[in-house]
């Protein structure tokens, strides 16, 4: 029975796949066509690929963007592993929950007027610092989510005979505590790092002037045309996800029963 | 469910030491940089619009009347009309393939789900751009499709509804696609081995056991595509060529154009409005659920 | 159970925050503090930063390294795809984090009114005095008290030669639309040329605020768009080049970028109806803390060998006849909107502000007419 249907499973899943990738296979393939237009094959070219390499605005903008991706990913790592123990440990009410979830589920040109409102009537100076501040506020819930379904799976017992052992709590956190909820703690900060790093609307009216992010920038050379450019930093993207995937897969080679779980989970 | 009430029976009698150490850092961010500027923007929304920008401080329930004008609320209505078709669109592609990623061999169910995920690691905008040329009157699909001999007139693909939503399908597929497979996975094969034993064809099992019981998922799935959805002004900006208009546009249109801070923030508070009625809509189903898979901790 | 797999996304966690920590070895982000410059007494700008934001490529990057060469200014450059992302930006700034912005005429008197443009002080710009007398007395701005004019022009019909059979004539061509254009014509998207084809081709001024007059003109633009391929404000010229779209409503100059690639068949022309004069200008900030230098980099783009260079590179024309004349001839030629006089342009009628309430109609029409 299983055999019959996931016959037909496995063409859905191949057809999904190919319109996940068309659009990227494409882009990658163009990103070497020495005609700039999108529509003409003008043969074999890294002449896009040398532009890129020259484009000071693209690179200082990605330099912005891992700059704006590693502070958010810090704070929100740990402001959100703590709120999720917290909410784990001390709040019976689910009410608080639902309610610190909302930044994550609003949509995200409200939060970002909303801070700009907010950063204007305080007189803020728009930078890259508070592009940070108000990555952080979605970030961090994602973390505190993340962990928490791994705090599900933490014994307290365990903690509660580190306590007996003499250990005190910032001790039993750091050696007991924090070592069991690690990877949920690292995806937490994976995923903050992959959210911020290609947040463009909130950065767009949230950003000062010498503060474009990459998104940002890639946002006005897509208004401004059809430059090929971009397609040679769409594959270079793709190759850097692609490698790393690749490479970290290789190092935990399968073995036996194993599954994923980054992303939101409820 | 007893074991955790009993967990939380120990936690009220505790010190509120812990409870400033852990929550204090993060609530604090949540109230200064969420619920103040979205109390900001509340503000805004009952005052008067400077002639050249800017906020006069003049009460006013003027905007929201102004709201109420057919041409705006026509406006909401298409946005979330195609939000729910994206989302829709979105659910049928996702669920068969998370089932079958979910009953995949365990050695196979890490790369094919990386698969998935792995478009969602390159530039949100860079997909979209993708689209353009793809879907563009002298773009691939159509040479493609005039070289099969299936058009000879070019289709109208791009810069319409049907490109907006595509473009949002494709945007978010993987949001959807990452809770259905985690309840999917949660739910293991045993509850569909137990009703085939009960002799359950393999569609009832679907229909009655696994899908209900996955809903969970699915609702999550639904409202991380929706809500980003309704509110982008993105992909109608690149894909809908300034003939689709969703409010998300609208609201930019007013913080930019029209620099009509306290209008746009209206426009604003209707959308958290929607927002509350979506929760509203997962809370009541996630409860459903719960009763179902009686005491089986969330 | 779940230990390999988060060992797995640890390892791609940890590459991306590797890849973080080499990109950030300067702590960079905060804006560069402006060094005070003393408004009154010329002084020394080496050293200090200008903060400029004009539209994307609309300047030679040459221009702003000479300009850092000679005078030790470092200029952070901004770019923003519109007027209304620039003000959008300085509205939630108070009007601050820039020196020098690249506006539109209408805009220019919105900064005014907000107290947000200084008052030009003519004095530190020597060659303000080599702008054309037109160029002096735009309705918007009479004699430049806020704004020196960069670029100016005219909006027209851009079309292929070889795809529309007879030259344009009307405005009226994109609401009455020949079956060959049906879904090959794009028209500008942003408000202030959303309504100007109707407005023209009805016969009214491109600055009406008069409701019935708006009314009207959103009505003939609901109809012109269902013969539309799409609103475009920014790759309408690329669309005709590939023959996506075979008649747009244009800037000139950015016609002029599709004559660039395909110089036989892509031509411009103004209908008869007539059409704006407007105006791109340099507005020096009120809250800015190094004026001088944002005086100095004004001056050095009205050199007649700079703004050549900018000619030559924007396509657009520039309102000083010292510059025009130093064009190179050929480049003339080819891109033939370069030779549109100023006296053909001030026949034009200019774009000014529209008030409050012209705005919000004028808003509102827009979002009518794209809903």
């Amino acid at each position: 029975m299983a055999v019959r249907r996931s016959g037909y499973l496995r063409v859905h899943l191949g057809l999904l796949y190919a319109f996940l990738y068309l659009p990227i296979v494409v882009l990658v393939v163009l990103s070497f066509n020495a005609s700039g237009l999108p529509t003409t094959w003008g043969g074999f070219s890294l002449q896009w690929y040398r532009d890129l390499v020259h484009n000071e605005e693209l690179i200082a903008a990605i330099r912005n963007s891992l700059i704006v991706a590693g502070f958010v990913t810090a704070i929100s790592t740990v402001l959100g592993t703590l709120l999720a123990i917290g909410l784990q440990r001390t709040v019976r009410s689910r009410v608080l929950d639902s309610v610190l979830f909302l930044p994550a589920v609003i949509p995200d040109i409200v939060l970002a007027i909303g801070l700009l409102s907010f950063f204007n009537l305080l007189r803020f100076t728009l930078g890259l610092q508070t592009i940070v501040i108000a990555h952080v506020v979605f970030c961090m819930i994602f973390v505190a989510a993340i962990v928490r379904t791994r705090l599900g799976y933490f014994d307290r017992r365990i903690e509660e005979a580190a306590a007996d052992l003499g250990a005190g709590p910032v001790t039993t956190f750091l050696l007991v505590t924090l070592p069991a909820i690690l990877p949920g703690v690292i995806a937490g900060a994976l995923v903050a790092f992959t959210l911020s790093i290609d947040e463009f609307v909130i950065a767009f009216f949230n950003s000062g002037p010498t503060s474009v992010t990459f998104p940002i920038r890639v946002y006005a050379m897509i208004r401004f045309g059809v430059t090929p450019v971009i397609n040679a930093v769409a594959a270079i993207v793709m190759a850097v996800s692609l490698v790393t995937i690749v490479v970290a897969m290789r190092l935990t080679r399968p073995k036996g029963e194993r599954s994923l779980s980054i992303g939101p989970v409820t | 469910m007893s074991a955790t009430t009993a967990r939380v029976r120990r936690a009220r009698g505790r010190p509120w030491g812990p409870r400033v150490v852990l929550l204090g850092p993060g609530v604090t961010w949540w109230l200064v940089f969420f619920l103040v500027p979205v109390g900001v923007l509340i503000a805004y929304s009952f005052f008067r619009r400077g002639p050249y920008g800017g906020v006069i401080y003049e009460p006013t329930l003027k905007n929201y009347a102004r709201a109420f004008d057919p041409l705006y609320i026509g406006v909401l209505w298409t946005s979330v009309r195609i939000a729910a078709v994206a989302t829709a669109a979105a659910l049928l592609l996702a669920y068969p393939a998370a089932l079958f990623i979910a009953r995949a061999s365990s050695r196979w169910r890490v790369p094919l789900l990386v698969l998935v995920i792995l478009p969602f690691w390159t530039s949100f905008l860079i997909r979209t751009y993708a689209w353009i040329v793809l879907l563009n009157p002298a773009g691939l699909i159509d040479k493609v499709l005039r070289g099969a001999g299936l058009i000879d007139e070019p289709l109208p693909l791009l810069y319409n509804e049907f490109a907006v939503t595509l473009g949002l399908v494709y945007a978010y597929l993987p949001l959807m696609v990452l809770p259905i497979y985690a309840s999917l996975e949660r739910l293991g094969p045993q509850s569909a081995e137990a009703a085939a034993d009960l002799y359950a064809s393999p569609a009832q099992t679907l229909r009655k056991v696994t899908i209900p019981l996955t809903l969970p998922g699915v609702v999550a799935g639904c409202i991380f595509v929706f809500v980003p959805s309704l509110g982008n002004f993105i992909v109608p900006d690149l894909l809908g060529g300034g003939q689709t208009v969703m409010i998300g546009n609208v609201i930019q249109q007013q913080f930019l154009q029209a620099r009509d801070w306290p209008f746009g923030a209206v426009l604003a508070m209707s959308v958290i409005f929607l927002m509350v009625v979506v929760l509203a809509v997962q809370a009541q189903v996630l409860r459903r659920t719960q009763e179902v898979e009686h005491g089986r901790p969330a | 159970m779940r230990g390999r797999s988060f060992r797995l996304l640890a390892l791609v966690a940890v590459a991306g925050l590797v890849l973080a920590a080499c990109g950030s070895d300067d702590g960079g982000g905060t804006p560069p503090a402006a060094s005070d410059g003393g408004a009154t007494e010329p002084v020394d700008i080496a050293g200090t930063t200008l903060t400029v934001s004009n539209w994307d490529a609309y300047m030679p990057k040459s221009v702003i390294k000479d300009f850092e060469e000679e005078t030790g200014v470092s200029v952070e450059y901004a770019i923003h795809t519109t007027n209304e992302d620039i003000m959008g930006k300085l509205t939630g700034a108070n009007g601050t984090g820039f020196d020098l912005v690249f506006v539109s005429g209408p805009f220019v008197q919105a900064l005014a009114h907000l107290g947000w443009a200084a008052e030009i002080d003519h004095a530190q710009i020597p060659n303000i005095g080599s702008l054309d007398a037109e160029a002096t007395e735009l309705p918007f701005d009479p004699g430049n008290v806020h704004s020196v004019p960069y670029t100016w022009g005219t909006t027209g019909i851009c079309y292929r030669s070889d795809l529309v059979p007879e030259t344009p004539t009307s405005w009226d061509v994109f609401h009455t639309a020949p079956a060959e254009l049906q879904d090959k014509m794009t028209m500008l998207g942003t408000d202030r040329w959303l309504l100007q084809p109707a407005l023209l081709s009805l016969g009214y001024s491109v600055n009406t605020t008069d409701a019935a007059q708006i009314d009207e003109a959103k009505q003939w633009t609901m109809d012109a768009k269902e013969n539309l391929l799409a609103f475009d404000d920014t790759t309408f010229y690329s669309k005709l080049v590939s023959g996506e779209a075979s008649l747009v409503q244009a800037w000139d100059g950015w016609c002029e970028y599709g004559r660039a690639e395909d110089p036989k068949n892509i031509d411009f022309v103004i209908p008869d109806e007539g059409s704006d004069l407007w105006s791109d200008t340099m507005v020096v900030l009120e809250s800015s803390e190094n004026k001088a230098a944002a005086y100095a980099f004004i001056d050095y783009i009205l050199r007649p060998e700079v703004g050549k260079q900018i000619v030559e590179f924007t396509l657009y024309k520039m309102p000083n006849a010292e510059v025009m004349a130093a064009v190179d001839p050929k480049i003339v030629e080819d891109f033939p909107t370069l030779a549109i006089s100023p006296a053909e342009l001030f026949e034009q009628e200019t774009q000014t502000d529209l008030g409050e309430e012209g705005t919000i109609l004028w808003s509102e029409a827009a979002t009518e007419i794209k809903a």
